[in-house]
């Protein structure tokens, strides 16, 4: 007996793996089905749903880059703090003294490669039609997802804590300010007048909440942290996983009917 | 900047040897395809067929000899009046009328160009015209900036799968023309996902790491100074996929640009399986079933969201003004603006009068009425705009629409159209009769 199969035959690999190697046509289709990451999938596709040509694996690729973002990002947390006294600092010992130094690299070109692998989705499932019935609510699901990537990049983005790092969170914050109603410099803020006072001012408008404080600062810090790496990323993953489900539940990847 | 051109050459010079190589390389793999598959002809010359493969390794060739030039620090590059037109050809009018010329272009003549010689050869160019630019020092500053170089992937990746789908649906709507099936139904049998679709997971997943490995490894994460608050840089931009939005703020105020228009955009994306009608197109790609949809939606992503942000990332300089691609950043560059409000227009240039303000002391509902009154010519060409030309439209062009979407969804779907369209028309009433606000109440923070 080979060293391989001495292990496939151990009591140890039985337990994980409830069956034999996925060879032949039978365990092909168990090996779908008592996988729990398999199982996402279903047992039989039509092959036209998997051409590459077909949806480009733009999906998956996605996916997998959120799978790498998630992972690269624990790794920068053990070294990240997210202080003014520590924040820049700590992203300069990440380049200069940490071994293996390319996980920062890692983590913001996958970022930006993210975004840019959700909007050939979004393109790929325009351009074959995907949205239509009985697809719309994936599609919902999908805009919602491709907003909360752009809030995760987004948000991401000011923790070096460096000039790019502030002044793009500025100008992108800045037009909070100009909110409908709720923003201080906002058309109708005037509105919101209780006994006279003014409801709606630099410390309690829409900008104010985003930041924290009245411009970007260390309580910006924090919250972009905390909405960075545990809001967000909780809500990307539990609307994934809507998203997953309801492939399925709407009869697979979509072809001619 | 950095000293003389020729050190700047000197810089770039490894890199754009490879690039050069590289070119060579594509081409030459294109080529030894095409001759095992058989070499076919392409065209004659002076009685001499010239065959796919030939042509291929000619322009390989081409390349290879160009290659050990780049090495050397004398690339080939634009002359100074080439670059003189390009950056004069990339001011914002010409960049989206152009690409919108563009568009068109591609559209009516998709069953050309998506032919895989004609899509090949248009590549060939556009790494080419890339490979002459870099060679400018303002050029490259720009594009080779490590937040910019997504961009110019995104791009290149974009007219990939754009080829890619436009040739798919040609194909498709070839056939379907013919009474055929597209070809997406003929390959409808079933296949077992183990090992079908899992291994060309795996081979994606490894693809994909060795990737960003590379990227990683080669493009070092930007991290500029320690960030100071006293200290604005000139241009403050916003991340790069948010430029889109930010160009916009040129033309509108934050409380539009940043904030509703966004939602608008949001709302507008949700709402679109639930407006398009067509059942056709479903699962297959095809452009002649769904035109509308597909026209709207191109226009949307491309021409209002893509170009506006190549615009806003490599062409818009300090206090984002207009820089041409070869053009240095000047933070000193005065451009005039004198733009003029539609109220001041109507009331000072056609009525020649002043502008109506409410009598001194007053009250505020006095003020507000005065106000009303001002802009009372914006307030009723936005409201003829968004409530009068929904009817009128369902009345004539859309009545077939109309007829299949019913009340609500007709104005919600006319709605969110005029409202696409009329960024491109203040874009061109800025341009031609330097309209600043359709609407202008400063008083209330509510300039549209
Ligand atoms: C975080 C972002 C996203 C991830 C990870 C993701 C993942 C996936 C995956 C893996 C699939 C299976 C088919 C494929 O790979 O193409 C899929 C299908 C689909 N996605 Fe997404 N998606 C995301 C965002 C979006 C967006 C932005 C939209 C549209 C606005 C969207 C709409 C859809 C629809 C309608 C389907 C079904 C397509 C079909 O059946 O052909 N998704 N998604």
């Amino acid at each position: 007996m080979s060293i391989g199969e001495t292990i496939r035959n151990s009591q140890i690999w039985k337990s994980v793996f409830r069956h034999p190697m996925p060879l032949d046509r039978r365990n092909r289709i168990v090996v779908m089905l008592t996988n729990f990451f398999l199982h996402l999938h279903p047992v039989s596709v039509k092959k036209q749903g998997i051409a590459l040509s077909y949806t480009w694996c733009m999906g998956g690729v996605t996916f997998f880059l959120f799978l790498v973002e998630t992972l690269t990002g624990v790794l920068l947390m053990f070294y990240y703090r997210p202080t003014l006294e520590w924040a820049y600092k700590d992203i300069q010992d990440l380049r200069d003294v940490v071994s293996l130094g390319v996980f920062r690299e890692l983590h913001r070109w996958g970022a930006h490669a993210m975004v840019i692998t959700t909007w050939l989705h979004m393109y790929r499932v325009f351009l074959t039609g995907s949205y239509k019935p009985p697809r719309e609510f994936n599609w919902v699901v999908g805009v919602i997802l491709l907003l909360l990537t752009l809030l995760l990049s987004f948000t991401g983005y000011l923790l070096p804590w460096d000039q790019l790092a502030i002044w793009a969170i500025t100008v992108g914050s800045n037009m909070a300010r100009a909110t409908p109603f709720l923003g201080h410099e906002g058309p109708g803020q005037q509105i919101l007048h209780v006994g006279g006072i003014d409801m709606i001012t630099n410390a309690s408008d829409a900008r104010f909440a985003l930041l924290g404080a009245r411009f970007v600062g260390e309580e910006t810090l924090n919250r972009f942290y905390v909405l960075h790496c545990v809001a967000i990323p909780l809500a990307v993953a539990l609307l994934l996983a809507i998203h997953f489900w309801r492939v399925r539940k709407d009869g697979g990847i979509s072809g001619p009917l | 900047m950095h000293g003389s051109h020729a050190d700047f050459l000197a810089r770039i010079q490894l890199g754009l040897g490879f690039f050069y190589l590289l070119l060579a390389a594509m081409n030459w793999v294109a080529a030894l395809l095409l001759w095992r598959d058989g070499p076919k002809p392409y065209f004659k010359l002076g009685g001499i067929t010239v065959t796919n493969v030939f042509a291929w390794l000619i322009v390989g060739g081409l390349f290879l000899i160009v290659a050990p030039f780049a090495m050397m620090g004398s690339p080939p590059e634009f002359s100074e009046s080439v670059k003189h037109v390009i950056n004069e050809l990339s001011g914002p009018v010409t960049l989206t009328v152009g690409s919108l010329v563009a568009m068109a272009f591609l559209f009516v003549f998709r069953g050309w160009w998506t032919k895989p010689p004609i899509a090949w050869l248009l590549l060939n160019f556009s790494l080419l015209a890339m490979g002459l630019a870099v060679t400018d020092a303002n050029f490259f500053e720009i594009v080779g900036k490590p937040d910019n170089v997504p961009i110019v992937g995104l791009v290149y990746l974009l007219g990939f799968f754009t080829w890619l789908a436009t040739y798919k649906a040609v194909i498709n709507d070839d056939r379907m023309a013919q009474g055929l099936p597209p070809i997406e139904k003929t390959e409808d049998e079933k296949v077992l996902v183990w090992p079908d679709l899992v291994y060309t997971e795996m081979i994606c997943m490894v693809a994909m790491t060795a990737l960003m490995l590379v990227w990683a490894l080669a493009l070092q994460a930007p991290l500029e100074e320690p960030a100071s608050s006293v200290k604005t840089p000139n241009p403050s931009k916003a991340p790069w996929y948010f430029l889109g939005l930010q160009e916009m703020l040129v033309y509108y105020d934050p409380w539009y640009a940043g904030v509703v228009l966004p939602s608008i955009v949001v709302f507008g994306l949700m709402a679109i399986p639930f407006l398009d009608f067509n059942k056709a197109g479903n699962g297959y790609y095809t452009i002649s079933q769904r035109k509308f949809s597909y026209i709207v939606f191109q226009i949307g992503f491309f021409e209002l969201w893509i170009v506006l942000i190549i615009l806003g990332t490599f062409l818009r300089g300090p206090n984002w003004n207009f820089f041409g691609p070869f053009e240095y950043w000047d933070a000193h560059k005065v451009l005039a603006q004198n733009n003029v409000d539609l109220s001041q227009y109507f009331w000072g240039g056609m009525l020649g009068q002043g502008m109506p303000k409410a009598p001194a002391g007053s009250g505020p509902g006095m003020e507000f009425l005065y106000i009303l009154w001002r802009e009372s010519p914006g307030i009723i060409l936005t409201l003829a705009y968004l409530v009068l030309l929904p009817p009128i439209l369902a009345a004539t062009v859309f009545r077939g629409f109309f007829a299949k979407m019913g009340l609500i969804r007709f104005m919600i779907m006319s709605n969110l159209l005029l409202l696409m369209i009329s960024l491109p028309l203040k874009m061109v009433l800025r341009w031609t009769v330097n309209l600043k606000y359709i609407i202008s109440i400063p008083e209330y923070f509510l300039n549209f």
